[in-house]
């Protein structure tokens, strides 16, 4: 049996594999144009990666941002659920997701059966989701991927004033103007982003362990800020950012295994 | 007996010079990276139009983000206080003033003396304050006193999803790619811009008359949009650029402090 999940987000579209018992694929492409033509791109994708046709994936589920818009799927599921759902694949003892996106955080609790307890997001103000550091990025004329290498070299965090990204970028542009150290700042950038995440997390409490994920878990700058802010170690699993797609594919695989059964 | 109020904003800098009985000269320049070079370049102009010398303003008070730096200032007085010195004194049936800056929005509540009963200002969000038009007049490559006009001719606005300036200028390039007339994406602009003004006027509890002030009062759009979400007529400053209220109301307190009535 061959089940895939699929997760539209708003700048990455990603997609899980499964067979039987294991993942046998993964990819992640960027998202460009509308949701649709990102599915359809992540499809042809797919194929060409792993050789797996189409017509050979028994279920797919959609998730993300763009849920409505995947034309190949046979089943929907909220991303908090499908979060939820991989997480508990990866590591059993999660019991709070924090996931950052590109354009929006959220926090879930889930009980030890990977059903979701409570969950909060913000999708409303940029501050707070992946975009804070996209723009920053931007302003330091760095590619968001420097960013932990950078943090790194920080010896202090800078700290801002600002949490809107709008006047958080006229801010750095002062600090840059002022001689400050990049690392420095970066680790200010970080530390703002992750007390704005932490305070999303507190609203409904969080129990550990925690996992970290979404795109923005592979930087480590953000990971130690977010770890020194919440005072714990976080989880965070090499597939952070295709957790969504991951809970998607065992969603299908469960769906197919009951049709199967039944 | 001439005195001056100098307000220096996050943007631009203000300055009015008072007789005691009228306003004899103003000005209004971009703030500079130093505050009191703007202070000065301030002065210098409002003083070339009122051919007065700088040294017969006898008394100057600073206000406004930069008011502890006007180097030729006696004394300083804050935002807020000006602001309601300089409304009242212009419209003394004033009681609700919106100040909208370049940074920050504020919107005071004023007993029938003219002091300060209670008010709440948005200096956090970009969303509701000049910025926001600012940064959208940019995405549509309009001087930022086009978009008003550019506004008015929109027939059919455009609904911005969320509030935040950020993911609003996504969705004004968005509406630009898909070849939406820019009026109608002003026109939706100016109306999100007022949404937001609208939420901390109600947090203040409006009570009548209400005036606006702020370089946004200028931004005549955003000013009927906000008249027709209060549901009440808003007072425009004619006699004076409504950007100039905060420097007006420190020229005031100027003259108090220097022993005039």
């Amino acid at each position: 049996m061959i089940v895939a999940g699929c997760d539209i987000g708003s700048t990455t579209a990603k997609a899980v594999i499964l067979d039987d018992t294991n993942i046998i694929a993964k990819v992640i492409l960027p998202v460009e144009g509308s949701p649709k033509d990102a599915a359809e791109n992540l499809l042809a994708a797919v194929e060409k990666t792993t050789g797996i046709h189409s017509s050979s994936i028994e279920a797919w589920c959609g998730t993300g941002y763009g849920q409505k818009n995947i034309p190949f799927a046979t089943i929907v599921e909220s991303e908090i659920v499908c979060h939820a759902k991989g997480i508990q694949f990866i590591d059993p003892a999660v019991r709070t997701i924090v996931d950052i996106g590109g354009q929006d955080a959220k926090v879930c609790r889930i009980d030890a059966y990977g059903n979701v307890q409570r969950y909060v997001y913000n999708d409303k103000c940029a501050s707070g989701t992946g975009r804070f550091l996209e723009i920053t990025a931007d302003v330091l004329e760095v590619p968001i991927t420097e960013l932990s290498t950078l943090d790194a070299k920080g010896v202090k965090d800078v700290t801002l004033s600002n949490q809107c990204v709008v006047f958080a970028e006229t801010e750095v542009i002062s600090l840059l103007n002022a001689g400050e150290d990049m690392g420095n700042i970066v680790k200010g950038l970080h530390k703002a982003l992750a007390s704005r995440v932490a305070a999303l997390a507190l609203s409904i409490g969080v129990e550990e362990k925690i996992a970290f994920t979404g795109g923005v878990a592979h930087n480590a700058g953000m990971v130690g800020a977010l770890e020194r802010v919440l005072k714990t170690k976080l989880v965070v699993h090499e597939y952070c950012q295709i957790m969504g797609a991951l809970g998607a594919a065992l969603l299908a695989r469960e769906r197919v295994q009951n049709r199967v059964a039944s | 007996m001439i005195v001056a109020g100098c307000d220096i904003g996050s943007l631009t800098t203000k300055l009015v010079l008072f007789d005691g009985k009228k306003v004899i000269a103003s000005s209004i320049i971009k703030s500079k990276p130093k505050p009191e070079d703007g202070a000065y370049e301030a002065l210098e102009q409002a003083c070339a139009i009122a051919t007065v010398n700088q040294t017969d303003i006898v008394y100057c008070v600073g206000t406004g983000y930069g008011r502890k730096r006007v180097p030729f200032a006696q004394d300083n007085v804050s935002e807020i206080s000006c602001h309601t010195k300089g409304a009242f004194y212009l419209y003394p049936n004033v009681r609700t003033i919106i100040d909208i800056g370049g940074q920050d929005c504020k919107v005071i509540s004023l007993n029938d003396r003219g002091e300060v009963d209670r008010f709440v200002t948005n200096d956090k969000c970009a969303a509701g304050t000049g910025r926001f038009l600012e940064v959208m007049a940019k995405v549509l490559k309009v001087e930022l006193q086009e978009l008003s006009n550019m506004a008015k001719k929109g027939n059919d606005a455009i609904t911005l999803a969320s509030a935040c300036t950020v993911w609003a200028q996504a969705d004004v390039i968005k509406y630009l790619n898909e070849g939406m007339p820019k009026e109608n994406i002003a026109l939706g602009v100016c109306k999100s811009m007022a949404k937001r003004v609208g939420v901390l006027v109600n947090q203040a509890r409006i009570k009548r008359d209400v005036c606006i002030t702020g370089g946004v009062a200028k931004n005549t759009a955003v000013v009927k949009e906000l008249e027709s979400l209060l549901g009440v007529t808003i007072l425009k400053i004619t006699n004076v650029d409504p950007q100039l209220t905060g420097a007006l109301g420190a020229a005031l307190f100027a003259y108090q402090k220097a022993g005039g009535v």
